[in-house]
């Protein structure tokens, strides 16, 4: 199937070609007019240049891959492959996307960003060519979301303009929609036939349709191809989507984003059709939107709009053709989806050039132009030609063909249903071409124009033009122009089920034929009965598609601002309740499913001192509850709270948590303290008894149900915990004995890397917060504050002062000793960080703020930076060693006089832990203590570190 | 009466209490909830590694009875990480009561606020 590997490399450069292109235009910003557009045709050229050289395999039936492994636990793979049906696509994407460059380079006036337009066009057409050779299913929804995001911008090019937003907005909103069903559809393709790969997928047609999952699939993905290919009832956007600049409405609409979702159609074609509800749902859709699409298309008087009906009426046909899930069908459908794109984007460039040369798109003013611009009305009348079904024109063929097909398909038993609605979507289509034909070139010159009409430069029409001769040629040579393209596709298609493919103007007088002409006689007749017809259109009022999806989004975001008002009404007891409820309502849950029954592990007795712990610990609880409008004394309550918490760390095996717990016990009190130096002492309370009795209970359920879940966990045995192998690899791997301690700076190393980083980040997020509180309201509030508390005559007593700094360097011994032991026995970076912060905010606290800040030598944000990168780099020099991140090495080193001792790369990383704890707690601590500082500046006048300094009266005696 | 039982009850009483502070409508006591919640949370976790009395996690060989290390190490981070959520939440009411000049947190706005801001009167 394959060939040599170096060729298939090619593949990868055709898809990333147009990526390359939007990278240049956009580095390329300042480039001229002519560089910009040159620069956006090398792709397409290129890209054409390697399908033609691909094209010799894949025609006759080979298919071109190339694989690589992206992230294989998902399925998802870097996966390309081109087939016929993708060569068809890709063929249609690159070449009429070159036409489009081109036209855009004449019909952009030079006030519009060309560079950034064909950026975007380029990135389109990339995303497009994506869809096409994606050879893994969730690769193509990656392109297929992509496309749905450069439409988007392509749509909104006219930013500046309400229709265009409007319109970028809407198509976004109904496609990304759809590509959200895609997603699921697609996940479940790939989870019933068990792989990702689309080769796997086409393979296994029976197993998909016959799977329960089926239909839900099916319906999933339908979504996403009928949002895309503006299906009714979604069809809406696609009218809306006209705001766009003309080329985009010439691409998006002719040859590439609507027909992805007709692509996938036929894509899907060989594993989803074939069952009734493919053909249900399929067909009546197409067969609807086709004759809605048409009808409106005739009363429309926008030349743009007329276009867009009229291509979600052909859509509505492709759609339809499909939908028959016969062979020949399916091949027809693949015949049409060539001709359309050729036909419409030749009159979408059309439309463009008569809104160029003239300055307006309503028909009603236009008239006449047939003399006025010969060349347009030419190319206008044949390619509108072609989409009426006219011979000898492409259009004709393959109407022919879709007729025929229809005349014998039965709907739900009947015979008639299905032929009739195809002849009256013909003979709408072929009234609305003519309208477009004599209404527009033919007929009464209005008195004037906006702007006097003239054919414009050759560069403008140039591109249309080609594609007109494209479609005559077609019309009279179909089979040597046809048949290598079209064959090959509709036997990847339909698996070579296929008859022959023999388009021809003539099989003589078959009932097709007879169809025909029937649809173009009464589509003449519509067309000169079109007054009184467009006022019976008028009188029907048909409700307007664009109001319900605008008022459907309004309700939507009313909806969302009630809930958020409902949520967040400012008061931060309502969403902790909230919060508190759903929390217990999950346990509650979880009991009431899985049922609550405590284990059967031995429980160890308690002494006697551990229940006099407890009860002195239920008490302190009580008593902060009761006591809370008396702050100073909660304080006092809550700090009983901690020492018995780290009493039972003791108790319970926990040496280093006790060790972590009583030292941030003693910085979180002394926190809290100077905070609620400048807070109200004791308020007035605000609860009713009501709110406190509902907050009682939310709290006694809540607390009874993890009360519960800790019992239900405690007296049951654990489940081979991950544990008993950092037990066992501690020492040999880690170098420690310590378990907690290498647990922390080695095996889970990279979570404490976070942990210092958040720790770091919240204080700098308290310094943020305080820095800037002298100025505005707080400045002056702070200035107003009067301390409301009796203030102890000495400040600064000597006897404090004397002993904390006698303590500093004891302190800072015993927090090193505890540091360098840490590896082995409790203790290590975190609780060292806090015990040296402990010493000094003694200093702070014994000499005051001034005294000691000025005599402070390191910053502390310069502590926590330099915290974090220490422990970063520690990190990262394993991967010199090419041993994963985090990995640690260690070793014993003799020094004379100290021995033997053991260094680790662990413990340089427990130094960046240390730094990072000591700098963020001390610029907590000193940042609040500044602030109080300056509040109370006004009433001290001396404020050296002893009320009774000693150097100081010795300089007073001297 | 069992340790694990002191220890379950002691959870619930601590997140009883908790989640009682964190309900109240000024911001001091919601700071003392969570400084609650946070005692009976590393409780919690701790307790996940089932108790154990006189063994601390120090390794030797051959010895397979020991206190579970890895629930230990997790509490230890967030009792850091907890002090350093409740300094937050402190500093972040303290600059919000300096800022509006009421330490309300119902969504009440009071009609006469206790120190009317001389500079923005006009």
């Amino acid at each position: 199937m394959g060939v040599d590997p170096e060729k298939n490399l090619f593949l990868v450069l055709l898809c990333l070609l147009p990526f390359v292109g939007t990278l240049l235009l956009s580095i390329m910003g300042g480039a001229g007019r002519n560089a910009q557009a040159a620069i956006a045709v090398i792709p397409a050229i290129a890209g054409l240049a390697l399908l033609g050289w691909f094209a010799p395999l894949v025609l006759n039936g080979g298919v071109a891959q190339w694989h690589m492994a992206w992230v294989p636990t998902l399925g998802l793979e870097l996966s390309l492959r081109l087939d016929a049906l993708g060569l068809l696509f890709a063929g249609l994407i690159l070449g009429i996307g070159l036409l489009i460059i081109l036209y855009a380079r004449f019909y952009l006036s030079a006030n519009d960003a060309m560079g950034r337009f064909l950026a975007m066009l380029l990135l389109f057409q990339g995303a497009m060519l994506g869809i096409a050779l994606s050879g893994n299913i969730l690769l193509l929804l990656i392109f297929w979301e992509l496309t749905s995001l450069s439409s988007f911008l392509l749509i909104g090019f006219r930013s500046d303009t309400a229709e265009g937003r409007q319109g970028a907005r809407m198509a976004l909103a109904v496609t990304g929609g759809g590509g959200l069903a895609l997603i699921g559809g697609l996940v479940l393709l790939g989870t019933i036939a068990g792989s990702f790969e689309l080769a796997d997928i086409l393979a296994s047609g029976d197993l998909i349709r016959s799977s329960t999952l089926y239909p839900v699939a099916l319906i999933l993905i339908l979504l996403g191809c009928f949002t895309k290919s503006a299906q009714f009832p979604f069809h809406f956007w696609l009218p809306h989507a006209m705001a766009a600049p003309t080329p985009v409405s010439a691409y998006l609409h002719s040859a590439t984003m609507v027909k992805a979702g007709v692509f996938l159609l036929a894509r899907f074609w060989p594993v989803l059709s074939g069952t009734d509800l493919w053909f249900y749902l399929v067909t009546t859709t197409g067969l609807v939107t086709m004759i809605l699409g048409a009808a409106i298309a005739l009363f429309r008087h926008d030349l743009k709009a007329i276009l867009a009906y009229s291509t979600i009426s052909h859509l509505g046909l492709l759609t339809m053709l499909f939908g028959f899930g016969t062979p020949v069908a399916a091949m027809v459908g693949i015949f049409h989806l060539l001709n359309h794109a050729v036909f419409k984007a030749a009159l979408f460039m059309n439309a463009g050039i008569v809104d160029h040369e003239t300055g307006t798109r309503d028909i009603r003013l236009l008239g006449g132009l047939a003399t006025l611009m010969p060349i347009t009305a030419t190319l206008g009348i044949v390619a509108s030609a072609s989409m009426a079904g006219l011979p000898p024109l492409a259009g004709f063929l393959s109407k022919e063909m879709m007729l025929e097909e229809a005349g014998h398909t039965l709907w739900a038993g009947q015979s008639w249903i299905v032929p009739l609605a195809a002849v009256i979507g013909a003979t709408l289509s072929v009234a609305y071409s003519l309208r477009y034909i004599v209404h527009l070139y033919f007929g009464p010159r209005p008195a004037s124009y906006p702007a006097q009409p003239h054919d414009p430069p050759f560069g403008l029409w140039a591109p249309s033009a080609l594609l007109v001769v494209l479609t005559i040629l077609v019309g009279l040579f179909p089979q040597t122009l046809t048949v290598g393209l079209v064959t090959p596709a509709a036997a990847i298609v339909t698996g070579g089920t296929a008859p022959p493919f023999k388009p021809a103007l003539w099989h003589g007088v078959t009932p097709a034929l007879v169809m025909s002409i029937v649809a173009v006689a009464v589509g003449a007749l519509m067309l000169w009965l079109h007054g009184p017809l467009l006022r019976a259109w008028d009188a029907l009022r048909l409700p307007d598609a664009k109001r319900m999806f605008d008022r459907a989004l309004e309700w939507l975001v009313d909806r969302a601002s009630d809930m958020t008002r409902a949520i967040h009404n400012g008061s931060l007891q309502r969403q902790l309740s909230l919060l508190f409820l759903v929390a217990i309502l999950v346990g509650a849950l979880g009991v009431w499913t899985g049922g609550y029954s405590p284990g059967t592990r031995p429980t160890i007795p308690a002494h006697p001192v551990a229940i006099l712990a407890w009860g002195l610990l239920v008490a302190a609880v009580i008593a902060v509850v009761k006591a809370q409008r008396q702050r100073y004394l909660t304080l006092v309550y809550i700090s009983v709270v901690g020492l018995v918490v780290s009493l039972a760390f003791v108790y319970l095996s926990a040496p280093d948590l006790a060790l972590t717990q009583i030292s941030v016990e003693v910085v979180t009190i002394l926190l809290l303290l100077l905070a609620l130096n400048l807070m109200p002492k004791q308020p007035v309370r605000l609860s009713s008894n009501s709110l406190r009795l509902r907050d009682g209970l939310i709290g006694l359920t809540g607390g009874t149900v993890a009360g519960l879940a800790a019992w239900a966990v405690m007296t049951r045995e654990p489940n081979d915990p991950i544990s008993a192998y950092h037990w066992e690899n501690s020492y040999s791997g880690g170098g420690g004995t310590n378990v907690v301690n290498v647990t922390l700076v080695d095996f889970r190393a990279f979570d404490t890397f976070g942990e210092i980083t958040v720790l770091g980040i919240a204080a700098l997020t308290i310094f943020a917060l305080l820095q800037p509180v002298a100025r505005g309201p707080s400045g002056q509030r702070l200035r107003e504050w009067v301390a409301d508390l009796p203030r102890s005559p000495e400040r600064h007593p000597m006897m404090f002062a004397v002993a904390a700094r006698l303590l500093l360097p004891l302190a800072t011994m015993i927090g090193l000793f505890i540091f360098l032991r840490g590896h082995n026995l409790p203790g290590g970076g975190f609780i060292a960080g806090l015990v040296v912060s402990i010493a000094m905010l003694m200093q702070y606290m014994a000499s005051g703020f001034e005294w000691a800040d000025q005599r402070r030598r390191v910053d502390e944000h310069m502590l926590i930076g330099l915290g974090v990168t220490i422990a970063a780099l520690t990190g990262l020099g394993s991967l010199f060693f090419g041993a994963p991140l985090f990995t640690s090495a260690f070793g014993y080193v003799t020094l004379p006089l100290v021995g033997t001792f053991e260094l680790a790369t662990a413990m340089l990383f427990d130094v960046g832990v240390a730094m990072t704890v000591i700098g963020a707690v001390m610029l907590a601590l000193a940042e609040l203590s500044h602030i109080a500082q300056r509040a109370e500046k006004a009433l001290v006048e001396d404020d050296g570190p002893m009320d009774i300094d000693p150097a100081k009266l010795r300089g007073r005696r001297a | 009466m069992s340790i694990e039982f002191l220890v379950a009850s002691a959870i619930a009483v601590l997140t009883a209490a908790g989640i009682y502070l964190a309900l109240r409508g000024r911001t001091f006591p919601v700071v003392l909830g969570l400084a609650m919640l946070s005692y009976a949370i590393n409780l919690f976790l701790f307790a996940i590694g089932r108790l154990t009395v006189n063994r601390p996690p120090l390794y030797e060989k051959g010895v397979t009875d020991y206190a579970d290390p890895l629930p230990q190490a997790l509490v230890l981070t967030a009792i850091v990480i907890s002090f350093a959520m409740t300094a937050l939440a402190v500093v972040l009411s303290l600059r919000s009561f300096l800022e509006t000049g009421t330490d309300q947190v119902d969504g009440i706005v009071e009609a006469d606020p206790p120190q009317p801001d001389r500079e923005a009167a006009p």
